[in-house]
């Protein structure tokens, strides 16, 4: 039996992430266009958008098999699971022991996995280039996502997402330089993971730079709808389990479900925060090619290495 | 006496360990930067985390000397040895220039080889030491062997000045973390050192340049003319 705290407290996750997560979408895309001095797209119009391909027909080729027609629902699926494990409102989540962080890498795996296949699928040279091309930076982002999440482990002697942060935001304030590694090496994952522009731009159609967009180019109507909003819900989640093992305070612990009301309105601020800086990494940065991403992982893994064997040094 | 006093000085201990980590990220990242200029910024920002890893270990041992050499370690490596870097670049006129460096990610796996080789090294050693700082030993041995991959894999004369300065800032670092410090006339003799040696080097770069044409050093590998 769930007690009625961890009910509520889940379902709470569930509910903010779903309707939220395009509401951090526009307003990271809101900040983009300020920094680029263009005039900036309403705060909503990821809704809008989404609403409008929801009411629109759904167009399959003629070739596709049934993968194609699922994808759209298990990257979906995939995407709302992660949502719900991360803890981003309290770590007293009945869903929680369902993953830890291997499990939780292995969501996202499953997630490219169909994404790519269905790409694939209908047969056009543009959906298997960005199949290609995902599943180049996915085996690359993979064990640098790994490896930073072991060294939060370490710390904390756990696997489990939610342990980890209720041990790092009800411990006495201490500084690990593990974990600041860690974090960089964080970020230039959920970079290249979230489609963003060091890596991929989110807003081109150009068909020599794309990865994310050729993936999705033959899907239409409510099915572009379900994986444009699990791209939102992805970039929910990346921020959310960033500001949780990095930024762990205000998040509720069990048993004190009275701190969810104080936890939400610092879950916005943190994310309103974290918007406008990655709204800021993608301004100035210019997009690299694709063959220096390798390269870009290659780093970013190997700070994750630097973060677990410093821990192991310093103990810290 | 403030009766915080014991959290704050825990803190301050813990943050000697997170500017001895950034000292390590930095000499990674200046193996992985193709540009000199962002490899003068990174250099200036490793003298900097070692000035305050410096200041931090001054204010909890109590040592007043220690004060004096961060000093001259920020006038020299934050302030005098870049701007006479960036006069270099610019009198050489390779100020945007862009290394061709091959097979960066080997580079750097070779480079965690020598951070878990330094890190096993020192443990024994930094059980010896007293130092508040002693764990920290190992960053700073890596710190050095990092430069010197650096000065090896590098084919230009400027970013192997910058990987030999950048070394002097692991071993001054080093210094600090098993002993709290050298004595003060040793510190100024290697400060005096490391400025002249720049200076020096400046002269040696446009003498090669003026033989060869170019700053690779590879053309200095031939004796004779053919």
């Amino acid at each position: 039996m769930i007690p009625l705290s961890g009910f509520v407290s889940q379902l709470l996750e569930i509910i903010l992430a779903l309707a939220f997560a395009p509401l951090l979408t526009g307003w990271v895309n809101q900040c983009r266009a300020w920094l680029q001095n263009r005039s900036a797209p309403g705060l909503l119009q990821p809704y809008r958008a989404l609403h409008k391909l929801f009411n629109k027909e759904s167009v399959v080729a003629e070739s596709a098999s049934p993968i194609f027609r699922i994808a759209p629902y298990i990257v979906f699926g995939c995407m709302a699971l992660v949502c719900a494990i991360a803890p981003t409102l309290s770590t007293d989540l009945p869903l929680a022991p369902a993953a830890d962080t291997i499990a939780l890498v292995g969501l996202f795996a499953l997630a490219r996995v169909f994404i790519s296949l269905a790409a694939m699928d209908i047969g056009t040279s543009f959906g298997t280039l960005g199949a290609r091309r995902e599943m180049l930076i996915g085996f690359l982002a993979e064990p640098a996502l790994l490896m930073v999440l072991f060294s939060a482990s370490l710390i904390t002697q756990s696997t489990s997402l939610a342990n980890i942060v209720e041990t790092l935001a009800h411990q006495p304030f201490a500084i690990y330089p593990s974990l600041a590694v860690a974090g960089v090496a964080f970020t230039f994952v959920a970079l290249a993971e979230n489609a963003r522009v060091p890596v991929d731009n989110p807003a081109t159609h150009l068909e020599l730079t794309m990865i994310h967009e050729a993936l999705i180019l033959e899907y239409s109507g409510r099915h572009l709808a379900l994986i444009e909003w699990a791209a939102a819900l992805k970039l929910f989640a990346y921020s959310c389990i960033g500001l949780a093992l990095f930024f762990p305070w205000g998040i509720a612990g069990a048993g004190t479900p009275l701190a969810m009301i104080v936890a939400i309105p610092v879950l916005l601020a943190k994310l309103a925060i974290g918007g406008v800086l990655l709204a800021l990494i993608e301004t100035i940065n210019a997009k690299m090619r694709l063959f220096r991403v390798p390269e870009f992982l290659a780093t970013a893994f190997l700070l994750a290495v630097i973060a677990l064997l410093v821990h192991v040094l310093l103990g810290a | 006496m403030f009766f915080w006093e014991p959290e704050v000085n825990t803190l301050l201990t813990q943050s000697i360990n997170l500017f001895a980590t950034g000292l390590l990220v930095l000499a990674f990242a200046m193996i992985a930067q193709r540009r000199i200029l962002t490899l003068i910024h990174l250099f200036t920002l490793q003298g900097a985390s070692l000035v305050a890893a410096t200041l931090v270990v001054a204010y909890l041992t109590d040592q007043h000397h220690l004060y004096y050499s961060a000093a001259i370690t920020f006038v020299l490596k934050v302030v005098l040895i870049p701007i006479l870097l960036h006069r270099l670049i610019d009198r050489l006129n390779v100020r945007w220039d862009v290394e061709t460096l091959f097979n960066i990610p080997t580079t750097m796996l070779i480079g965690i080889v020598l951070v878990i080789f330094a890190f096993n090294l020192a443990t024994p050693i930094a059980g010896l030491s007293a130092s508040i700082a002693r764990g920290t030993l190992g960053i700073a041995l890596a710190s050095v062997l990092l430069s010197f991959l650096m000065m090896i894999v590098r084919a230009k004369a400027v970013p192997q000045v910058i990987g030999f300065l950048s070394m002097e800032n692991g071993l001054f670092f080093a210094a600090t973390a098993a002993t709290s410090g050298m004595p003060m006339l040793v510190e100024l003799g290697i400060a005096f050192d490391v400025l002249v040696g720049i200076l020096i080097l400046g002269v040696f770069m446009f003498q090669i340049r003026e033989q060869f044409d170019s700053l690779d050093i590879r053309h200095l590998e031939k004796l004779k003319e053919e």
